[in-house]
């Protein structure tokens, strides 16, 4: 009885494989975890696209929950999930922080114009250190920093109102309490 | 629709942006040489199956500019691998470090060599014990009844 059972071995090693290529096949192999969640954001100092003689820095941020919208004018995602953050802006629960990455600042003031301009203030990362330093690999990435500057959440990729309401909304509520 | 047209052209592009090979920046050689060794260690994020040494895409480019700046500012590889990790993860690098998740990935192969190896070995060990297992007095008077009697009465018509 226990011999005839170790013919099983072949059929049970099978159809383990077949579960995780299975598996493998619903996954995006774009989302990549990042390292940085749980880590302090890195320190950055840009100029505002609506203002470019003042800058923004990681630091003027600090004490409050914030989001962090990497995106850019010649980025058509980012078309795609401007009206959830549209939508989300209106809410005004947190500050919405939009990364204008690799952009120039004339089409990103032109695009902001044309579709509404949900963020609380644009900065112009017009060489994309800022986004190599938040391991910024595919625009549109959003990020969510908590009132000590740690980031707490990525997404890559389009913002979709289902994530949105499911995942950073949650998160946002969480971090506002404690 | 729409969206599906959207991905074809989109990929359509991305075949486009990662087909050439990138020249890569010039400057003295010493530099250049260590520049496209450690740029062909990488992983491009956006040609996710090219280096950075490869990749025409925008990010690649400036990665291998941040390879270029680092190497001259006096970095160490090892400094600039940990600074590449540090924003990408190990995913950036085409071979893995060794440390407890990655375990299975590098001893995999061998363990599974190593079983097969026993199961081989013992799979040929239980043939080789039937096949010489040597024949008892009883044995020969028992197949010498059995000829005599039973193939006597089989062959007779």
């Amino acid at each position: 009885m226990k011999r005839k059972l170790f013919f099983l071995i072949p059929l049970v090693a099978f159809v383990a494989l077949a579960a995780f290529l299975l598996r493998g096949l619903w996954l995006n192999p774009r989302e990549v975890p990042s390292p940085l969640i749980g880590k302090p954001a890195p320190p950055f100092e840009r100029p505002k696209l609506a203002a470019p003689g003042e800058n923004l820095t990681n630091k003027d941020m600090l004490g409050q929950v914030w989001v962090l919208n990497v995106w850019a004018s010649w980025c058509a995602p980012c078309r795609e999930e401007h009206p959830v953050w549209n939508e989300f802006a209106r809410k005004k629960q947190v500050p919405l922080v939009g990364l204008n990455y690799k952009d120039q600042d004339e089409s990103a003031s032109r695009w902001l114009r044309d579709l509404g301009n949900p963020y609380t203030v644009s900065i112009a990362d017009r060489d994309g250190r800022v986004g190599i330093d938040f391991g910024v690999y595919g625009v549109p990435e959003t990020f969510v920093i908590d009132r000590t500057g740690v980031i707490r959440f990525k997404h890559i990729g389009a913002m979709t109102s289902t994530v949105l309401q499911q995942k950073i909304v949650p998160l946002l509520q969480e971090l506002g309490r404690s | 629709m729409s969206r599906a047209v959207f991905a074809i052209l989109l990929a359509a592009v991305a075949g486009v942006a990662c087909a050439n090979e990138a020249a890569p920046t010039l400057s003295d050689p010493v530099v250049a040489k260590r520049e496209v060794e450690l740029a062909s260690q990488l992983r491009c994020l956006v040609c996710q199956n090219q280096s950075i040494a490869e990749s025409h895409a925008g990010l690649a480019v400036d990665l291998r500019n941040q390879l270029h700046e680092q190497i001259v500012a006096g970095k160490t590889d090892a400094e600039i691998v940990d600074y590449m990790t540090a924003r990408y993860g190990d995913f950036v690098m085409y071979k893995p470090p060794f440390k407890p998740t990655t375990v299975l990935l590098w001893l995999g192969p061998a363990l599974l060599l190593v079983i097969g190896v026993f199961v081989a070995t013992r799979m040929v060990r239980a043939r080789r014990a039937v096949a010489s297992s040597v024949l008892t007095d009883q044995d020969h008077a028992r197949a010498e009844s059995l000829l005599a009697g039973a193939g006597k009465d089989a062959r007779q018509p």
